[in-house]
């Protein structure tokens, strides 16, 4: 050992340590808020297959590849798998979650404005991975 | 060391051989190989991506077998074999033995690697290198996918053999005269990622065998249609190799210990903290693992527990920049190649952090996760970190392991466009993954910020591609045809080196 002093790398570690216990607190602050799903949040049941993606609204009706949504609403997504893992992502509003064969994960979310977004897969599920693509088409409210 | 160019000697002699030396050399020619095979299969990954569309690899399926076999073989054929041969080359050296503790089993050891890499590149399987279930029991093609299996099966028992040869060498046939504050740090890295291969590997050994036998049908540990978790095996799959990035890293650090000091012309700034850092690296490098597993569904209070766990390892690798940083100020440093590779690979270690600290907060992983991203996080660590460090070390050796000097312009110019390569491929993808762009994609849709990072990244691959073929002409040419070094000083730096040729091999007298 040199007989330097160490003060300065403890400094160092003082201020690595504080960055990090404030990233941890603003991240579990901010996870806490985003995982509290809204009550009145409509359930939609998203079922990920190789390799597309169909959705089931409340009042029975099902789409294929694309998923019609109202602006103001809150929606809930019960994801589940038929064959091997996948993972719904909505990039633009922040959506991810796996859909695993034999559990049923949720997610929820709150459209903001009128439009369309990209819906993929962003779990390796085999042969047609990269194409398992959708479209979340945001309408205006209906009443 | 060896100088077998100098005084050849049948080629058999160093295959059956058992000394550390040799071992080290064919642990090197053998790591060698496989990056440039490895690399290969990086440009053609980069070059059907540069375009929407299919470009140089006709099918997914193709393209789905290669970035699998891609990551398989640079981590477990390249990155590890790799390091097994500095280690061969110095860690008896360094605690004053005259070979490994046992030089058979470290043979064996060794020759368990060609035949799991010829399983690996024989079969080809697609499943990546999670070897992802259920996709992994119901749908991955055989043979290739069970080939896989036994291939992974045998390096891992292989990562065994080598762990306890390295502690037992370090712990129990170090000089008696020497404490253990005294074995150099680039040993005790040894010993560190040696005493995680222990705790981690058999974890995953146990879930391959799992995944064999739910593959032959006779079990359905991970497979949900016979009652089955696919969740179980993420778990034992990154109980095993969260620890095994340090692994892979904690020795590139320990080879940059070595170099950094003695191209600083000073001690190291304190061999304590790095001492310190390594084990400490080691302990809490096994509470994160779940940090792959944000978005499996996991419950928030084991997000959270996943979440601290990984920000309390960011200080120990973060000890060691500054530790290198305190070295190098006010040192009378020579960017000879190797110094500028460790240089690099530090800046490339930070940069990769910082990254990996944005996955670990929660919210933000679900942004990031299994997007280009997570791609660029651990290239700027296995490239940018290991890599660099790596190849800063083989320069290093060079003269020792060949007798000459290789060509220092030609060093200093594969240097510089690693480098550039390196940030074009790996930074642009961080932003690619902020676009959204998934991994593993063989094909997508023509977004055009997504071609134009792809097409950066590939112009960055290419770079690295080409440095790469001078340095491969570097090392061809300058081993046959370089001037003799001078094997006190090479680099002319001053001071005593460890010297690997005062290793008494048997067969050189
Ligand atoms: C400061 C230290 C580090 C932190 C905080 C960190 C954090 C993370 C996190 C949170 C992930 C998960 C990202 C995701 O999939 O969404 C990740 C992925 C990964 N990290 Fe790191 N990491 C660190 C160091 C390393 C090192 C040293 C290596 C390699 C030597 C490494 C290799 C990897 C790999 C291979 C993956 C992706 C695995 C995959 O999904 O295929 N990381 N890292
Ligand atoms: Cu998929
Ligand atoms: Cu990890």
């Amino acid at each position: 050992m040199s007989g330097h002093s160490n003060w300065p790398e403890w400094i160092y570690i003082g201020v690595v340590v504080a960055l990090m216990v404030w990233v941890g607190a603003e991240a579990w602050e901010a996870e806490r808020l985003v995982e509290h799903v809204p009550a009145d949040a409509e359930t939609i049941i998203v079922t990920g297959q190789q390799w597309f993606w169909t959705f089931e609204h409340e009042d029975g009706t099902k789409e294929i590849g694309e998923l019609h949504v109202e602006v103001g609403k809150a929606y809930k997504f019960e994801i589940i798998s038929k064959d091997v893992n996948h993972s719904f992502n909505i990039h633009d509003y922040v959506v991810l979650m796996d859909a695993i064969p034999g559990r049923v994960n949720t997610v929820w979310f709150a459209p903001t404005d009128v439009g369309t977004h990209d819906i993929q897969c962003r779990e390796y599920c085999g042969l047609i991975h990269y194409n398992m693509r959708g479209t979340l088409i945001v309408e205006a409210p209906s009443s | 060391m060896v100088l077998e160019l100098q005084k050849p000697r049948p080629v058999w002699q160093i295959m059956f051989s058992t000394h550390h030396t040799d071992v080290g050399l064919l642990y090197l020619i053998t790591s060698l190989a496989f990056l440039f095979l490895g690399g290969t299969l990086a440009l053609a990954i980069r070059a059907e991506l540069f375009l929407p569309g299919a470009q140089i690899i006709g099918d997914a399926m193709t393209f789905n077998r290669i970035f699998t076999v891609h990551g398989t073989t640079l981590i477990f054929l390249f990155i590890i074999p790799f390091a097994s041969s500095v280690g061969n080359y110095y860690v008896p050296i360094m605690v004053r033995y005259k070979d490994m503790a046992y030089p058979k089993l470290n043979a064996i050891a060794f020759w368990m690697i060609p035949p799991a890499g010829a399983l690996i590149w024989l079969g080809f399987a697609d499943f990546t290198w999670y070897a992802t279930p259920p996709y992994s029991i119901i749908s991955a093609p055989g043979p290739a996918a069970d080939m896989w299996i036994f291939g992974l099966k045998i390096l891992g028992i292989s990562s065994v053999l080598g762990a306890i040869n390295f502690i037992v060498t370090i712990l129990k046939c170090k000089h008696p005269d020497m404490s253990i504050g005294q074995v150099p740090l680039l040993a005790w890295s040894f010993l560190s990622s040696s005493l995680i291969i222990l705790v981690a590997i058999p974890t995953f050994a146990a879930a391959l065998l799992m995944l064999l036998t739910d593959r032959l049908g006779v079990s359905g540990f991970f497979n949900p249609a016979m009652g089955g978790d696919p969740i179980a095996y993420a778990h034992l799959f990154w109980f095993t190799f969260h620890p095994e990035v340090y692994v892979l890293v904690i020795p590139a650090i320990g080879m940059m210990y070595e170099i950094i000091p003695r191209f600083s012309r000073k001690p190291i700034y304190s061999y304590n903290s790095g001492v310190f850092a390594f084990v400490l690296l080691s302990i809490v490098g096994f509470s994160s693992w779940a940090h792959h597993m944000y978005a499996t569904g996991m419950s928030f209070t084991e997000k959270t527990v996943f979440m601290v766990g990984t920000l309390a390892a960011v200080p120990a690798s973060a000890m060691h920049v500054f530790n290198f940083v305190a070295t190098m100020w006010n040192g009378r440093i020579k960017f000879s190649t190797p110094m500028m590779w460790c240089v690099g690979g530090i800046a490339l270690f930070f940069s990769a952090g910082a990254g990996g600290v944005a996955n670990a907060a929660m919210p933000l992983d679900f942004t990031t996760h299994d997007t280009y991203w997570v791609v660029g996080h651990f290239h700027l660590f296995v490239m940018g970190t290991i890599a660099f460090g790596s190849i800063g070390m083989l320069y290093y050796m060079f003269p020792y392991v060949t007798g000459r000097m290789y060509n220092e312009t030609m060093g200093k110019v594969h240097f510089a466009m690693s480098f550039i390569g390196t940030v074009l491929v790996f930074f642009t993808q961080h932003v690619l993954g902020l676009y959204g762009m998934p991994r593993r994609v063989f094909d997508y849709p023509p977004i055009p910020e997504w071609i134009a990072m792809n097409q950066i990244a590939t112009v960055g691959a290419m770079i690295i591609g080409i440095s790469m073929a001078i340095f491969l002409a570097n090392i061809i040419y300058s081993s046959g045809k370089g001037k003799l070094a001078n094997t006190e000083d090479p680099f002319g730096v001053g001071g005593k080196y460890y010297y690997p040729f005062e290793a008494k091999n048997p067969h050189h007298d």
